[in-house]
């Protein structure tokens, strides 16, 4: 069995979920399904507002699916399992703490804030290159390095899973690169399983096993391309033809350009 | 001599000087009677020789606004909190809080005087009940406002709602506690002040009407400087603790 399966999930908000403005519930995921294996990096390749980023907090157990099941490693997900890791949109560090203290809150959190906790948020400060701002405030870097101490939070109590929502979609195009190599070489030390939610087309191609294509709202899966580029990947394998004809299945799966055959039949 | 000293204290300095310096001369022109406006040297004389009676009339009215204030934040605080986590008292009482905070609570001063006497309690139910409302709300606010990504994090981890309260919504709603204590401290003033015209037999609010009612106008302006004095004192004194803070405190940007 694989090591996370999501079947047939459905998402409906109902009115006091989601206050007065809306006049009927909105269904926000009808009928997704997946699965991907431990230490996989899958990209949940979407429309914005296409509802990928509620199935994201589905399987976090952050909100309740309407139907449909969630089981990640045999669990089935109703709540928060504690040991999976979240990276947002935003950085949404505590302007309160310092860079280490902002990567140490979940070990405060669980309980485990001991001294080989210190020791991993240091390594992890280090790999992704902070290890100069371990006393510095969040408003003292930039959005880029911002988004590295989240990565490391949501890393330092070696989660089962990593859920990634969106989290590069703010920076610019070079620190985006940038970040996404960090993160392929973070998954590589740390084995860790990752879903990673985005509307870049290219961002997904580049750094995951597996795209599942998402329609838009209400979400459903519309294709799984599995990538066959081996890893480590470099900012190389963006001009070869493997990695062009999946961003073109990608995006003719998204409907954004037609189906190859039928250009050839329109000319 | 640094520019910082010119720009921060010659220049502010240079201004009250150049005030004073035109109020006395008005006054020496003019010759305008004392009664309506006594010169400058008039009123430092009366802050001198009146001094003892300034500082124990300004000692009791610093008194009713610090212990109105504390109480205000001894009761704003747990109801802010209170008000903020359960929906059901948010949809009963926060509507009524934001009406309330309208009514003019000084207008009430008269009844609280018949409800208290005109002893110290009565002028802590006014300072309490006009620098309750700006702690109340501001907190409240604060709470709710605490960045949704944050919440959800202590959640995927399981945070017991004592662990979101203290190390989540507290520390984020610190900077609208401030904000909300600045300007609750101010009225606290106000407050200790009407508390004392409307019925009292000490403090400085007592101190200017008797004056004035015995055309006793130098003493009169004194006791304003004194009270001015007062206020910047106890703002200053909540500014210290905000510095106090400062570790806890997002950058100045976020605040005003």
């Amino acid at each position: 069995m694989a090591f996370g399966v999501i079947k047939n999930v459905r998402k409906v908000f109902q009115l006091e979920e989601i206050g007065w403005s809306a006049l009927e519930p909105i269904v926000a995921l009808d009928d997704a399904s997946f699965r991907f294996e431990e230490g996989e990096l899958v990209a949940l390749l979407g429309p914005s507002g296409c509802g990928k980023t509620t199935l994201l907090r589905i399987i976090g157990g952050l909100i309740a699916k309407t139907a449909g099941s969630v089981a990640i490693d045999g669990r089935e997900v109703t709540k928060p399992m504690g040991d999976y890791g979240f990276v947002f949109q935003t950085p949404s560090l505590m302007p309160w703490r310092n860079v280490l203290d902002n990567v140490l809150f979940p070990m405060e959190i669980l309980r485990k804030n001991d001294a080989a906790a210190r020791r991993h948020a240091h390594e992890l400060l280090e790999l992704v290159g902070l290890s100069g701002f371990l006393s510095a405030r969040p408003h003292q870097l930039s959005g880029g390095m911002q988004q590295r101490v989240a990565l490391c939070r949501a890393l330092v109590h070696r989660p089962r899973l990593l859920l990634m929502d969106e989290p590069f979609g703010a920076l610019d195009e070079l620190t985006r690169m940038d970040m996404n190599d960090l993160l392929l070489r973070i998954r590589h030390e740390t084995k860790a399983s990752v879903l990673f939610v985005t509307h870049s087309i290219s961002e997904a191609v580049y750094l995951s096993d597996k795209v599942v294509v998402f329609s838009k709202r209400p979400a459903r899966v519309v294709k799984e391309i599995t990538i066959p580029l081996s890893y480590p990947r470099s900012q190389n394998v963006r001009f070869t033809t493997a990695f062009t004809t999946a961003e073109r299945i990608a995006s003719e799966a998204l409907g954004v350009v037609a189906p190859a055959a039928e250009e050839a039949s329109a000319q | 001599m640094t520019s910082r000293f010119v720009s921060q204290i010659l220049y502010p300095l240079a201004g009250v000087v150049l005030i004073v310096a035109v109020w006395a001369l008005a006054c020496w022109l003019v010759d305008i009677p004392t009664v309506v406006l006594p010169s400058p040297d008039r009123v430092l004389r009366a802050l001198i020789i009146r001094g003892d009676l300034l500082l124990s009339e300004g000692w009791i009215t610093l008194k009713e606004t610090l212990y109105g204030f504390l109480l205000a934040l001894a009761v704003g605080l747990p109801l802010a909190v209170a008000v903020a986590n359960s929906r059901p008292l948010n949809l009963m009482f926060y509507p009524l809080l934001i009406a309330l905070q309208s009514v003019p609570k000084v207008a009430l001063a008269p009844m609280i005087l018949v409800w208290l006497g005109t002893g110290l309690e009565s002028k802590l139910a006014i300072v309490w009940l006009v620098a309750f409302f700006p702690i109340i709300v501001d907190t409240a606010a604060g709470l709710r406002a605490t960045p949704k990504e944050l919440l959800e994090l202590a959640n995927s981890l399981n945070a017991s709602p004592l662990q979101v309260f203290l190390k989540v919504q507290l520390p984020a709603a610190l900077p609208f506690v401030v904000t909300g204590a600045k300007v609750a401290i101010t009225l606290a003033v106000i407050g200790a002040v009407i508390g004392e015209f409307v019925g009292s037999s000490e403090g400085l609010g007592f101190l200017l009407l008797s004056a004035t009612s015995q055309l006793d106008t130098p003493l009169a302006f004194a006791a304003l400087f004194a009270l001015s004095v007062l206020g910047i004192f106890v703002y200053a004194l909540v500014g210290m603790g905000e510095r106090m803070m400062s570790s806890w405190l997002p950058p100045a940007p976020a605040r005003h």
